[in-house]
């Protein structure tokens, strides 16, 4: 159990230390690292796939599923409990990564990667042209009710904040747990010779539907989190420049440990958000900048650091792979 | 029976803009297996170019013709620099590594260039009317058809029947097809293949350049222009066969009309019927239509 | 003794290229048997139809009593027969260790993916079975080396290491020496047969090695232009001068015994 307790042990600490660190912080940096957990979940889901080759364009697709599934049970449902509006978003964008994995799950490469953004741009395509759904402009997303109680003012950013971290928390046991696990295990194998895998009795396209069902329902709940956090649906949540974001957060954080996608997602937000602030009209380039610097000279990603310092404090057991 | 004709002519006119921003897309990735993003770049900084150059050429009462050469020429300039500057200055650090990183380099790169656009031109918008004004309009029927829209279709197929001649009939065409079969077997048969990239790569950022040039008359020339253009230019390229020029001609065909057909008939499904034909093709035949290499789908 | 894999009347034609025909083979368990040919005379036909990657056009085949005709890999390693590549398959990024427990884990796990999605991987069970596997085809020394990094020979074993992993009656092997030094070949085939005799598996193995096959086979099937021309115990079928004018090649008397290739 060594292996496994001393990571969760750290994770736990992280997280209470946050949360109740979280009482003491401007509402703005509340609110970022609410949005900031909401994506990660979707890079969690990224690493989950990486980490067997793949790397899908279009994960907004299920991000967008979840934001508007959301948005539209609150307006339409008369629904308002957060965790009603969560299992909705999750049960929605887990089937619709059901579906289109039957076809997904038959690519590879650079196939997967186009068939995934075509289907994003699809949904996009079919947000935009629908007014009830407000086309370009979107719309509003009431704050939500958590089990009849409805946090006044400064509080509910707050809630809000302890509920996303909660989920996120669990997310990250769960798909920590999956990576220990030997279908979480198969990953790398996968990219090594899936003929080997094939003649040893494994689906190989089963298991990247696991994967896949995994990872989209991971991003709807992460667009579902991140609706209620911007208060706000629209189109483009299902445009490929999302999608391309998540990737670059991923490429960012690394796929060696889970860990990196809350750290990179976070460090993600903040440059994004000083970036706007201190170089308004070249924002852009300093982020284009990072991910150029992040690719020649960290290419496995901030998670990777992690590892390393692992490894000087000597914690992380030399031969076994995260 | 009009509304057929209109859809037709439309549809022609979009698959010509189609043809035009996804020729250089492919080529690139046709020999370098990039999917490059920073085509939106070149297609931006075309527009931006022409738009001013050709604008202020035009302000200065020079004869017509020579306007549309210097779109041309233009665009040619911006490519040459800017495919310069990006392959030897950035991509060439890249190569060996894997087809994503790649990508994800190009969009990084796409990600800067939109804001050195918005660094030289600011955020204004810019509209470059005369060359559609010159080129004046055809009646057919009760169809108003703009001139300037012909001589795009007429350009495009030009381009088309230049491009597959070029590949098919010179000598360096034909290496460039030897690349992008195997490009192990070229550099062991004696190909440069460094030097088919690089020049590779400017040709297809010159087309890329070439194709805001000309389509910069009928759009507003402002920030952000470059990102639809990526991603139809990738539906097109998809469609066609990665690397086919013919697939990218027929790809852009077919979503052209198929597109104009849900503008006339089906309004609220015209932006879904492109990556809708783009999923559908990759679903019955992933490598496209003309490419004969299958994806090793396992 | 009734045979443990038995062909009957096995054909696989492409079109109008008839890439095996007329097959009838059965073999008894524990048999090793020696499988020569030319290069396009059949044998990877006949390999790939048996472990379910070819779908045979006529025929059929039949394992310890059941019909496996045409049923897809996957089924066919779960029901028993397993089989190497000439081109070792296999992780290369991961640890000759994490190899074989990633193989002996799949072998454990065999109600499916939600199983193994909530089986761990690393459990003293899968590490000692790991272990006494590679202590098996001896490539402990390899423990926590990156696969990638083996020597072709070490590569070999641990393909072979993993196709057993499942404990499957029968294994097919193709080419197991090809790309080793001729010093080293008959040390790396004496590990093999001896492990998997150990196991009590059936062999079938493909080889252009003629005295690879003379020394380790019970048994040869020569084939030649998609059908068997021979089929008995390996001097008197290597020595059958029809044979040695269409695969093998006459046999040389040097000083030094070498080898003798198809």
């Amino acid at each position: 159990m060594t292996m496994v307790s001393r990571p969760v042990l750290f994770g736990a600490l992280a997280l209470i230390i946050v949360a109740v660190v979280a009482l003491a912080l401007p509402s703005w940096l509340v609110s970022l690292t609410t949005l900031a957990f909401a994506n990660a979940l979707v890079v969690l889901g990224l690493i989950i796939l990486w980490r067997a080759g793949l790397v899908p364009f279009g994960q907004a697709l299920f991000y967008a599923i979840g934001a508007y599934a959301v948005a539209l049970i609150d307006r339409y449902g008369g629904m308002h409990d957060v965790f009603v509006l969560i299992t909705a978003a999750a049960v929605l964008s887990a089937f619709a990564a059901f579906l289109t994995g039957f076809l997904l799950a038959r690519y590879r490469e650079i196939f997967f990667a186009m068939l995934s953004l075509a289907m994003s741009m699809i949904l996009y395509g079919a947000l935009v042209k629908t007014e009830t759904l407000g086309s370009t402009d979107g719309f509003h997303v009431e704050a939500p009710t958590y089990l009849g109680y409805a946090p006044q003012g400064a509080m509910h950013l707050l809630v809000l904040f302890w509920l996303v971290l909660a989920f996120s928390a669990a997310s990250a046991l769960l798909v920590f747990l999956y990576f220990r696990s030997v279908a979480g295990a198969l990953a790398v194998p996968v990219r090594d010779s899936e003929i080997r895998l094939e003649f040893l009795g494994v689906s190989v396209n089963g298991l990247i539907h696991l994967n896949l069902v995994i990872s989209g329902t991971l991003a709807g709940i992460g667009g579902a989190f991140a609706a209620l956090s911007i208060e706000h649906v629209d189109p483009n949540m299902a445009y490929w420049t999302t999608s391309g974001g998540f990737v670059f957060v991923t490429i960012l954080a690394g796929a060696g440990s889970v860990a990196a996608a809350f750290v990179g997602s976070f460090v993600f937000e903040f440059l994004k958000s000083i970036a706007y602030d201190i170089l308004p009209g070249t924002w852009q380039i300093f982020l284009g900048a990072v991910l150029l610097v992040t690719i020649l000279f960290l290419p496995e990603g901030l998670g990777s650091l992690f590892g390393r310092l692992r490894q000087r404090l000597n914690l992380k057991p030399a031969n076994v792979s995260s | 029976m009009l509304t057929a004709f209109a859809i037709l002519t439309d549809g022609l006119v979009y698959a010509a803009y189609l043809f035009l921003i996804a020729i250089g897309l492919t080529l690139i990735f046709g020999v370098m297996r990039i999917l490059n993003v920073t085509h939106g770049s070149f297609y931006a900084f075309g527009a931006y170019g022409s738009a001013i150059a050709v604008g202020i050429y035009f302000d200065r009462g020079f004869p017509a013709a020579g306007g549309f050469l210097l779109m041309v020429l233009v665009a040619m300039v911006i490519g040459l620099v800017l495919g310069l500057i990006l392959e030897r200055g950035l991509l060439r650090l890249f190569y060996g590594k894997d087809e994503v990183i790649v990508v994800l380099v190009t969009y990084a790169a796409f990600l800067i260039l939109e804001d050195v656009i918005k660094l030289i031109w600011g955020p204004n918008s810019y509209a470059l009317y005369q060359p559609l004004a010159l080129a004046g309009t055809i009646d057919v029927g009760s169809l108003v058809l703009s001139g300037y829209d012909i001589g795009l279709i007429v350009f495009a197929s030009l381009l088309a029947i230049g491009a597959s001649f070029a590949l098919k009939r010179t000598r360096w065409g034909h290496l460039l097809t030897v690349v992008i079969f195997d490009r192990e077997i070229a550099a062991a048969l004696g190909i440069n293949v460094t030097a088919v990239y690089t020049i590779t790569f400017v040709i297809g950022a010159m087309l890329g350049a070439l194709g805001g040039a000309v389509m910069a008359p009928k759009i507003a020339v402002t920030l952000g222009i470059g990102v639809e253009v990526i991603v139809l230019a990738f539906a097109v390229v998809a469609i066609g066969g990665m690397g086919s020029i013919g697939g990218a001609l027929l790809g852009a065909l077919i979503v052209g009309e198929c597109r104009a057909a849900a503008v006339h008939l089906v309004p609220q499904i015209e932006l879904f019927v492109i990556y809708a034909v783009m999923a559908l093709v990759l679903i019955f035949r992933p490598q496209g239509l003309f490419t004969r290499i299958a994806p090793r789908k396992i | 003794m009734s045979a443990i894999l038995n062909v009957r009347e096995l054909e696989k034609t492409f079109g109008s290229l008839i890439a095996a025909h007329n097959i009838n083979i059965a073999v008894p368990p524990l048999q090793t048997v020696g499988i020569i040919g030319a290069n396009g005379a059949g044998k990877t036909t006949f390999v790939n139809m048996i472990t379910g990657h070819l779908r045979p056009t006529k025929g059929s085949i039949w394992f310890e009593g059941r019909d496996i005709t045409g049923r897809p890999s996957r089924e066919i390693t779960r029901l028993g027969i397993a089989r190497s590549f000439q081109v070792p398959q296999i992780f290369a990024s991961l640890t000759v260790l994490e190899n074989i427990c990633t193989a002996t884990a799949i072998a454990r796990t065999t109600s499916g993916l939600i199983h193994q999605a909530l089986t761990p991987l690393h459990s003293s069970a899968i590490l000692a079975d790991s272990d006494s596997a590679l202590e098996l085809f001896r490539i402990a020394g390899y423990r926590h080396a990156l696969a990638a990094t083996l020597p072709q020979g070490a590569r070999k074993l641990l393909d072979i290491a993993m196709a057993i992993a499942g404990a499957p009656r029968v294994v097919l092997l193709d080419e197991p020496t090809s790309g080793i030094s001729i010093e080293e070949k008959f040390d790396l085939m004496a590990v093999v047969i001896a492990a998997l005799k150990r196991r009590g598996i059936t062999v079938l193995f493909v080889e252009h090695d003629m005295d690879i096959v003379e020394r380790y086979a019970d048994r040869v099937l020569a084939f030649y232009d998609g059908t068997v021309i021979a089929d008995g115990p390996p001097v008197e079928t290597l020595e059958n001068p029809r044979i040695q004018e269409l695969i093998s090649g006459p046999k040389l008397k040097l000083a030094v015994p070498n080898g003798r290739h198809a």
